[in-house]
């Protein structure tokens, strides 16, 4: 720049930056302010005896191995479902696009229930299950959490099915191969870690989710793998323990907290090491 | 493997999508069908909320969702529109991917954290160092004084409207971006050709050419806002009250749901959180549906 600009709008360009840094380090900063947080109350309160015990009575000791143990299958459960028909959801918008009115009401439903608030899903699952079978139970809890991973599935894994380039179909096509096959044999495996991505992304989400689990599976103190009863689970153990007043009960919430933090961010990091090689080829 | 089954797979799973919608639709309107057929049109403007009585209405909890997520949604838009610049046009090339990276933790962390660090750390704070700090700037003024008057609780709406301010910025700063990025490189070099500076290739080209978009961002962080509950359940206080301050207990319809649905006896009591339920559900379908056009108003037009 060999002319020198005026004061004025030099000011406003470097007040611009300063606007833009400063907002910029003030997320940050609530960023490290939780993660500090979470680290220094999270490992207070963790323990070996977390991972083998139960939830204790206020003022007691224990662990959360029951709801350790109810979030896992739940969260198993609601991935295999969610993964599943995702995926199927997700071929048809991208593989079968004859329908094509089908398919774009499709698409628009799944970005409503994409942004539906999560609560909203359990007052579904409450009124769909759980009132007309009498109770709260693992397996509504199960179905509540695949209905708030589904639209996020779905979303995902048409985006990546709709990168593999149409010469491949093509080529499959050509080769004389059914549909079915070039889209199980070609299609799927040449987009094999974007699907893997879009389904970690989801659980990542879903991992962490207490909405849709308040009034379906509800909670339980005790060990329970009976998936018509009502389930223990991490988060709304979370939100009981921490909104009581006992502190033994608060120091297991943060203990909570830390860990499904820490396995959201392994599954961020994973899911980005995976998926690298197929963005760069 | 043959073809009709995978296709009749494929095909029914788009209209099991479909049914759960439906169904989603069809179960909320059913269980509030007592309390639509009690309170009528009423239901949406009336401030009572008794359950010992049996009178219900949905209106301090209508106010205060759109109240506590219009101070995040201001909040939040003031940080995105920082960070989505910062990391598009300011930031050095190798801060922006970090930065970038960062921002997406944010919003992997799940509902229930932020609602904890909200009631443990916020809450404090604003209690002792915010509120009252506040309050004695605006004492004299006479409108602001009563909003951000009352007792320093540390709950409340401004506090909840802060953690969802800090909640939604990852999605906002993030549509933003795809927003920003959809204006040509050329445009910009040819501003910044005849020596425009950054803020007036910002100013004058990219603002003007993304204005749209970046109101449907806005938008599309209102309506996650809205429906945000668990954040909101730790530190809104729980009330079933109008408040003129922003530091006093109040509620949302999200927090009123999961803090009173499993506690509620009767059917009416049910069908009315059930009825909110179903206001929210409307309402954040609406708000979809306006950033949904924008954000593709402008993608049309540079596309």
């Amino acid at each position: 720049m060999s002319r020198s600009l005026s004061f004025g709008r030099r000011a406003k360009n470097s007040l611009f930056y300063l606007f833009s840094v400063f907002t910029t380090l003030f997320a940050l900063f609530f960023l490290g302010a939780i993660f500090w947080e979470l680290i220094r109350s999270g490992f207070a309160g963790l323990d070996w005896s977390d991972f083998t015990e139960n939830t204790p009575p206020p003022m007691t000791d224990g662990g959360f191995l029951n709801a350790l143990v109810g979030s896992l299958i739940m969260t198993t459960i609601a991935m295999s479902l969610a993964t599943v028909v995702g995926v199927l959801v997700a071929t048809f918008l991208s593989e079968f696009r004859k329908q094509a009115r089908l398919g774009s009401v499709v698409r628009f439903l799944n970005d409503i229930l994409l942004s539906a608030p999560s609560i909203i899903i359990g007052l579904f699952i409450y009124a769909l299950l759980v009132v007309p079978f009498g109770g709260f139970s693992g397996i509504a809890g199960s179905i509540a959490l695949a209905i708030v991973a589904l639209p996020m599935i779905t979303r995902t894994c048409e985006d990546v099915l709709r990168i593999v380039p149409d010469q491949l179909r093509e080529a499959g096509i050509a080769l004389g191969l059914k549909r079915s096959t070039v889209t199980l044999r070609i299609i799927y495996r040449s987009a094999r870690a974007g699907m893997v991505t879009a389904v970690l992304l989801a659980l990542g989400r879903v991992a962490g989710e207490t909405a849709p689990l308040l009034f379906t599976a509800l909670n339980n103190s005790g060990f329970s793998a009976n998936l018509f009863a009502p389930m223990p689970n991490l988060p709304v153990m979370i939100y009981q323990f921490a909104m009581s007043p006992y502190e033994n009960w608060k120091e297991l919430a943060w203990a909570a907290s830390l860990l499904i933090t820490v396995f959201i961010l392994a599954l961020n990091v994973f899911s980005r090491v995976i998926f690298r090689p197929s963005t760069s080829s | 493997m043959k073809d009709a089954p995978f296709r009749l797979g494929t095909r029914a799973s788009a209209w099991l999508l479909i049914l759960i919608f439906a169904g989603i639709l069809a179960s909320l309107l059913v269980l509030s069908w007592p309390s639509i057929r009690g309170f009528g049109v009423g239901f949406l403007v009336s401030s009572e909320w008794n359950p010992v009585t049996k009178e219900f209405g949905a209106w301090p909890s209508i106010v205060g969702t759109i109240v506590c997520s219009l101070i995040a949604i201001v909040l939040g838009t003031i940080l995105s529109f920082g960070i989505a610049f910062f990391i598009t046009e300011i930031a050095p090339r190798r801060i922006r991917g970090v930065v970038a990276r960062l921002i997406e933790l944010m919003a992997g962390i799940p509902s229930i954290i932020y609602g904890m660090w909200g009631l443990f750390v916020l809450v404090p704070f604003m209690a002792t160092t915010v509120q009252p700090w506040l309050m004695k700037v605006f004492a004299p003024v006479p409108v602001l004084n009563q909003i951000f008057g009352g007792a320093p609780t540390g709950v409340g709406l401004f506090t909840a409207g802060v953690v969802l301010a800090i909640m939604v910025t990852p999605l906002v700063s993030s549509v933003m971006r795809d927003v920003l990025a959809t204006v040509p490189a050329s445009m910009k070099e040819a501003a910044y050709a005849v020596s425009a500076t950054r803020w007036e290739v910002i100013r004058y080209v990219l603002l003007p050419k993304t204005k749209v978009g970046l109101i449907g961002a806005v938008i599309l962080g209102f309506g996650r806002a809205l429906g945000e509950t668990m954040a909101v359940t730790f530190v809104i206080g729980n009330a079933h009250a109008l408040t003129e301050s922003l530091f006093m207990p109040t509620t949302t319809i999200a927090a009123s749901i999961a803090n009173e649905f499993n506690e509620a006896t009767g059917t009416l009591y049910r069908s009315a959180l059930m009825e909110i339920g179903l206001i929210l559900f409307v309402i954040t379908f609406l708000i979809l549906l306006a950033s949904r056009l924008l954000i593709s108003l402008t993608s049309r037009q540079s596309g």
